[in-house]
């Protein structure tokens, strides 16, 4: 029966939904810091998992020296971007500088395609392939990875918003930017430091999600799709929302696949979204916006 | 009691605002008869604005009940309310800056247009027409508070004091009932405040009703019928200029307010 | 009143050229790009109304051109109903959709019609691949019965291009209209500062529901269009990535700028085309010069060539005195 697989969507929504969590962080700490919603945040995630490929299939290096390498040349692709197009728009207008984030993201699925080609592309898991089995639900060890790390993420960024001078001064500049500014906040460092900081978290999420899935060069855009959703969910801009926004994305997708249909599973999840806005707009977590004169 | 006479044009009755658990008006009751000039002041943060916020339905109060000619307005949107013939100014010139000075006038007269989007589309002889009608309207609107020259140009090409007269020639071109004023002297010199002043004698003596949110004393004592002075969201007193400038609890409160800020 | 006439000068121009470019292009491949110009450039046009005039973004666009061109194919070849009443029907049916998709969400700032015009797309793309029974499935709809003006059967690039064109040119000039009329100002003061719109008595929600409305149905006319011209359609026309492109030719045209629009939408339909020959280069080159154009006329290439052209004037009469 249908209902004795409901611990194994759970656990498989979990885990997509941590990933969509991760994305949707890197979304809300990029919009806080700028306004901007990035649209190039999936191509990190793809990027984070080719550069990954490469330095443990090609070089040979082992996962523990890859990984962090790979999560830092995604971060200098992000450090490029901004110092790059963003920053010398000739706008400050919200809607063209998002509009370049599209620009840089066929940019950056483009470049993926000639560097890695249009195969799909793996990795090997972690630790090992052989499934816990817990009740009626199978564990690959790859997923414990995946919450753990995406829990050691949080709780590094909650540290990091909430204890580390940086760290609160990026709060403020999301609060008030020209009131930041006043009080000798480098408003353009933060954003470049958004910038580097959801690259950086975008590509532990292509990293450690690939195992489970496969990579593509194209593979961004849906993520970043699943990643904006969530992060609208709980509500756009807020650190707890994304995260809790992910994890309920996850779990509808995961369960409308069950007992819907798989092959309507992205539009269920869509409609509940749409359901969601409809009825709460500002999201799960977000305030709604007061307007002033 | 307040004596509801027939001339009644608006009431507030026991209103409050609170913004975030924060109360920024406090039972506050004050009412403007037809014709009449009524000055709000009040130190800065007192609350004035927000008084003129909640009347144009920026905002609903958080309780009681703000009427327009006995019938409440309280919880209607500011286009229903601009609707009823409530125009106002705002505290820092709102004017379209990527507007001609013209349309910007035209705006103030949406309300009492006809034409929608099918007739806007095909643009046939009556909507011609009526934008004619509008247009010249306008002119006449603008001429009258002597920018009438600058119709054509651009409205973030004029200079401050023009931008305010623009302000108010979009709120009066509908010939409301009420007009609200906040703080049209605000940031013009000795000489254009004195300008100001004699737009708005104009305006009173056209029997225009106007509540006048004014920093500038020497303004608001030659030209209101009645002030209200409020601090720290409530009303502290009403008067007529002469009894104002003598009550010992406004001068403590406006040296207070210098003296903390 | 010299700016209206100037505007009318230049849509005489517009339309001289139109009618003059046959005589210039022969060859069904670029009639075929013009006509999907013309396409597109309806698509923007309404897309420009909201963006430019409402300052409200919609990535859903793809969906109500795609609901024009299924509901049209659907049912002049399955039930053979008259192609033109259909067409009719499905606009006002669209703008309807968009109508109720609006109400809730423009009541709002921020980017929740983004959202929401998004999950709108995405679901209505997964319907167009699921429901093979109607839609034909991944591999498409096709046998969609051509266009009859009267009883003369529309055939051919030529044909099309005439009336793809004259619908193009008829929907601009209302448009162009609208934006000059007591609704377009109100539209442009939402944009600029919608609260003192409202305090002026503008019903600012509904304002913005309706325009979304409308430009949703030059979608559905777009796409009706596009099935009956090309009798074929398949899912992957109308997904998100054509959403944004028709936001990239809004942006890159020039945001507000109803000409520049047109612009964007010929720029960017010839330009995948040009790059062709890059072969595999093509998007890349086209996601750089996508950023070069924002970074460096971030209000619109048609406002930033006037700018140039005009400082390049000015120099030379400096020279000159």
């Amino acid at each position: 029966m249908i209902w004795s697989q409901l611990p194994q969507f759970f656990v498989s929504g979990l885990t997509s939904g941590s990933i969509y969590a991760l994305i949707a962080l890197g979304f809300g700490i990029i919009h806080n810091a700028t306004g901007i919603v990035n649209f190039a945040q999936g191509e990190f995630v793809m990027l984070g998992a080719m550069t990954m490929i490469s330095l443990t299939q090609v070089v040979g290096l082992p996962l523990l020296v890859a990984f962090p390498l790979a999560v830092l040349a995604v971060m200098a692709v992000g450090w490029l971007m901004e110092i790059g197009p963003i920053r010398r728009a000739r706008s400050n207008n919200i809607l063209i500088l998002v509009m370049i984030t599209v620009g840089a993201s066929i940019t950056m699925r483009e470049t993926a395609m000639h560097i890695w080609g249009k195969t799909p592309r793996t990795l090997p898991p972690f630790s090992g392939e052989e499934p816990l089995v817990l009740g009626n639900a199978a564990i690959l060890p790859q997923t414990l990875w995946i919450l753990g790390i995406t829990l050691l993420v949080v709780i590094l960024l909650g540290f990091f918003f909430n204890r580390t001078m940086v760290g609160k001064a990026m709060r403020a500049v999301a609060e008030n930017r020209r009131g930041a500014a006043l009080i000798g906040i480098g408003v353009y460092r933060m954003t470049l430091l958004s910038f580097v900081l959801s690259g950086g978290i975008g590509a532990v999420a292509g990293i450690i999600v690939t195992p489970i899935t496969t990579m593509s060069y194209s593979a961004g855009v849906m993520l970043a799709l699943k990643g904006f959703a969530a992060a609208i969910l709980g509500g756009y801009g807020s650190m707890k929302g994304a995260v809790l926004g992910g994890l309920l994305l996850g779990a509808m997708e995961s369960f409308g696949a069950g007992f819907v249909s798989s092959a309507y599973k992205d539009a269920f999840a869509f409609l509940i979204l749409l359901l969601v806005l409809f009825i709460r707009p500002a999201g799960l977590f977000g305030k709604e916006e007061i307007k002033r004169v | 009691m307040e004596m509801k006479t027939n001339g009644t044009l608006l009431q507030l009755q026991e209103v409050n605002k609170q913004f975030d658990g924060l109360l920024a008006i406090a039972d506050v009751s004050l009412h403007l008869a037809s014709g009449e000039i009524v000055s709000l002041i009040g130190p800065n943060g007192a609350g004035k604005t927000t008084i003129l916020n909640l009347i144009s339905g920026v905002y609903p109060p958080t309780s009681g009940e703000i009427l327009l000619y006995g019938e409440s307005i309280s919880g209607l949107k500011p286009y229903q309310i601009a609707k009823k013939r409530v125009a106002r100014t705002f505290q820092s010139v709102q004017i379209f800056q990527d507007m001609t000075v013209m349309e910007n006038v035209l705006l103030g007269l949406h309300h009492r247009l006809q034409s929608g989007f099918v007739k806007g589309m095909v643009h046939l002889p009556a909507e011609r027409k009526e934008e004619k009608r509008a247009t010249g309207q306008a002119l006449e609107t603008l001429e009258q508070l002597g920018i009438g020259h600058l119709a054509y140009r651009k409205a973030d090409s004029i200079s401050l004091k023009e931008q305010r007269c623009l302000e108010i020639a979009r709120s009066i071109v509908s010939s409301p009932c009420l007009l609200l004023l906040d703080e049209p002297a605000a940031g013009l010199n000795i000489r254009e405040t004195e300008e100001m002043a004699e737009i708005i004698q104009r305006l009173r003596q056209q029997g225009l009703s106007i509540l006048l949110v004014e920093h500038d004393m020497n303004l608001v004592m030659s030209i209101a019928h009645r002030v209200i002075v409020l601090h720290h969201g409530l009303k502290i007193a009403e008067g007529s200029p002469e009894e104002i400038q003598r009550n010992p609890e406004v001068i403590k409160a406006y040296l207070g307010g210098t003296l903390s800020a | 009143m010299t700016k209206t006439r100037k505007k009318w000068i230049f849509f005489l121009g517009l339309a001289v050229v139109v009618a003059l470019l046959p005589l210039v292009v022969k060859g069904g491949y670029y009639l075929l790009v013009l006509n999907i110009i013309a396409i597109n450039g309806l698509v923007v046009l309404g897309l420009n109304l909201l963006i430019g005039f409402a300052g409200q973004i919609s990535l859903g666009h793809a969906a109500f051109f795609g609901m024009g061109a299924y509901f049209s194919a659907i049912f002049t070849a399955m039930y053979n109903t008259p192609p033109w009443a259909t067409l009719l029907v499905v606009m006002v049916f669209t703008a309807l959709v968009a109508f109720l998709l609006g109400i809730p969400t423009l009541r709002l700032e921020g980017h929740y019609l983004v959202m929401a015009t998004l999950g709108f797309n995405i679901i209505l793309y997964i319907l167009m691949v699921q429901m093979e029974y109607w839609t034909g499935g991944p591999s498409g709809f096709a046998g969609i019965p051509p266009l009859h003006l009267g009883s003369f059967p529309l055939q051919g690039d030529i044909h099309y291009y005439w009336l793809l064109w004259s619908i193009l040119l008829a929907v601009f000039f209302l448009s162009l209209n609208l934006v000059d009329s007591r609704v377009g100002r109100a539209l442009r003061a939402i944009h600029e500062n919608e609260l003192v719109a409202n305090a002026l008595g503008v019903n600012t929600e509904l304002y913005k529901v309706i325009i979304f409305a409308i430009s949703a149905a030059y979608a559905s006319l777009a796409g009706s269009l596009y099935a009956h011209y090309l009798s074929f359609i398949s899912p992957k026309t109308f997904d998100i990535f054509y959403s944004i492109e028709i936001v990239t030719m809004v942006v890159v045209g020039g945001i507000g700028n109803l000409w520049g629009g047109l612009l964007g939408a010929a720029v960017l339909t010839a330009l995948p085309e040009v790059l062709h020959a890059m072969r595999d280069y093509a998007l890349l080159l086209y996601g750089v010069i996508l950023m070069g154009v924002l970074v460096f006329f971030p209000e619109g290439l048609l406002p930033g060539l006037v700018k140039l052209w005009s400082e390049w004037r000015a120099k030379k009469a400096l020279v000159s005195e």
